[in-house]
């Protein structure tokens, strides 16, 4: 898929569940693929009883690559400039989050290629923010 | 992190893509990806993290032979640390991230991977501020850069990550405010 400038308004949005009752595993699965193990997010044992935590909970760089999974179906494969924003709350097993786009500018860049500028916003089944975030990705 | 070579495998980029939930061919079949318009299989947007896994120096992995400070015979492999840090990430736990928190992460794609790639990640510190929480007293931000060459030197992403250190440690049940993870 990929996005036109044509077709495009500011204040579009693309929202998608990018995971619906978050797994210890898959916390464990991004461990295991992104090589931080750090016990905090695998080991309950440590972290209730050492680290003081209700239970283990995700990195927040899980979180934010879930945020990228809707980012990339909206604006297409190989198509991010950037990518970046803040982790917010905590995510946690059991956790439903919705991620976000929201159009804010086109434009285009000095070469002339067209530009797609995003606010990203996700959020847990409380509609507490997790994340919030900004990408940029071209556009035909 | 420091990492002289991290080569891009197309089994890494697949178990990556399966961690974050992300069923898209694009990052596993390259038959699939020769077809597409990018013409070869991609990493996720945030798969450069993974370049832990070829740091040699890593703290947040288990080593053999040392201790580790997540549970086994006991509930942590290490003593407490001296300064009762409780809260904090792995407190004394020689992971060096005693309420050390992620607070942010942004990546600048001057071109996508492609398996076959050998990045090396050289990492320098950006800019350091303070600002007062409300919960965990002052809180230090410092920002490093981490540019990704490739194997022709090309510069393929720029990352910055910001951390924060807190002077207490947060309430550790209060989800949803000022401290991120």
């Amino acid at each position: 898929m990929t996005l036109r400038a044509s077709e495009l308004q500011v204040g579009d949005e693309h929202t998608e569940v990018v995971v619906d009752d978050l797994t210890r595993t898959q916390i464990v699965q991004y461990s295991g693929a992104s090589g931080d193990y750090n016990p905090l997010h695998s080991d309950e044992i440590f972290a209730t009883q050492v680290a003081g935590f209700p239970s283990v909970f995700a990195h927040g760089m899980l979180t934010m690559g879930l945020t990228g999974k809707m980012v990339t179906n909206y604006v297409g494969d190989g198509r991010l400039r950037s990518f970046g924003g803040r982790f917010r709350a905590q995510v946690w097993p059991g956790d439903t989050l919705t991620a976000r786009a929201e159009v804010v500018d086109i434009r285009s860049d000095d070469d002339g290629a067209g530009i797609v500028e995003l606010r990203l916003t996700t959020t847990n089944q409380d509609g507490v923010e997790v994340f919030t975030g900004e990408a940029t990705a071209t556009i035909d | 992190m420091a990492v002289q070579r991290f080569p891009i495998e197309l089994g890494h980029i697949m178990m990556f893509a399966r961690s974050v939930g992300d069923p898209n061919p694009i990052y596993s079949d390259e038959e699939y990806a020769a077809r597409s318009e990018v013409g070869h299989v991609i990493a996720p947007p945030t798969f450069v993290q993974a370049g832990a896994q070829f740091d040699p120096d890593w703290p947040l992995r288990p080593r053999i032979g040392e201790p580790w400070f997540g549970s086994g015979r006991n509930p942590t492999g290490t003593p407490r640390s001296a300064d009762g840090g409780g809260g904090g990430s792995g407190a004394g736990g020689g992971g060096g991230m005693a309420r050390g928190l992620h607070a942010e992460q942004h990546f600048e794609y001057h071109r996508h991977l492609r398996p076959g790639d050998v990045l090396r990640a050289e990492t320098r510190p950006g800019k350091t501020w303070e600002k007062e929480g409300r919960r965990a007293g002052k809180l230090v931000f410092s920002e490093m850069i981490a540019e990704y060459r490739d194997q022709d030197d090309e510069l393929v992403i720029t990352a910055r990550s910001v951390g924060v250190r807190t002077e207490r440690a947060p309430d550790a049940a209060g989800a949803g405010s000022e401290e991120p993870q």
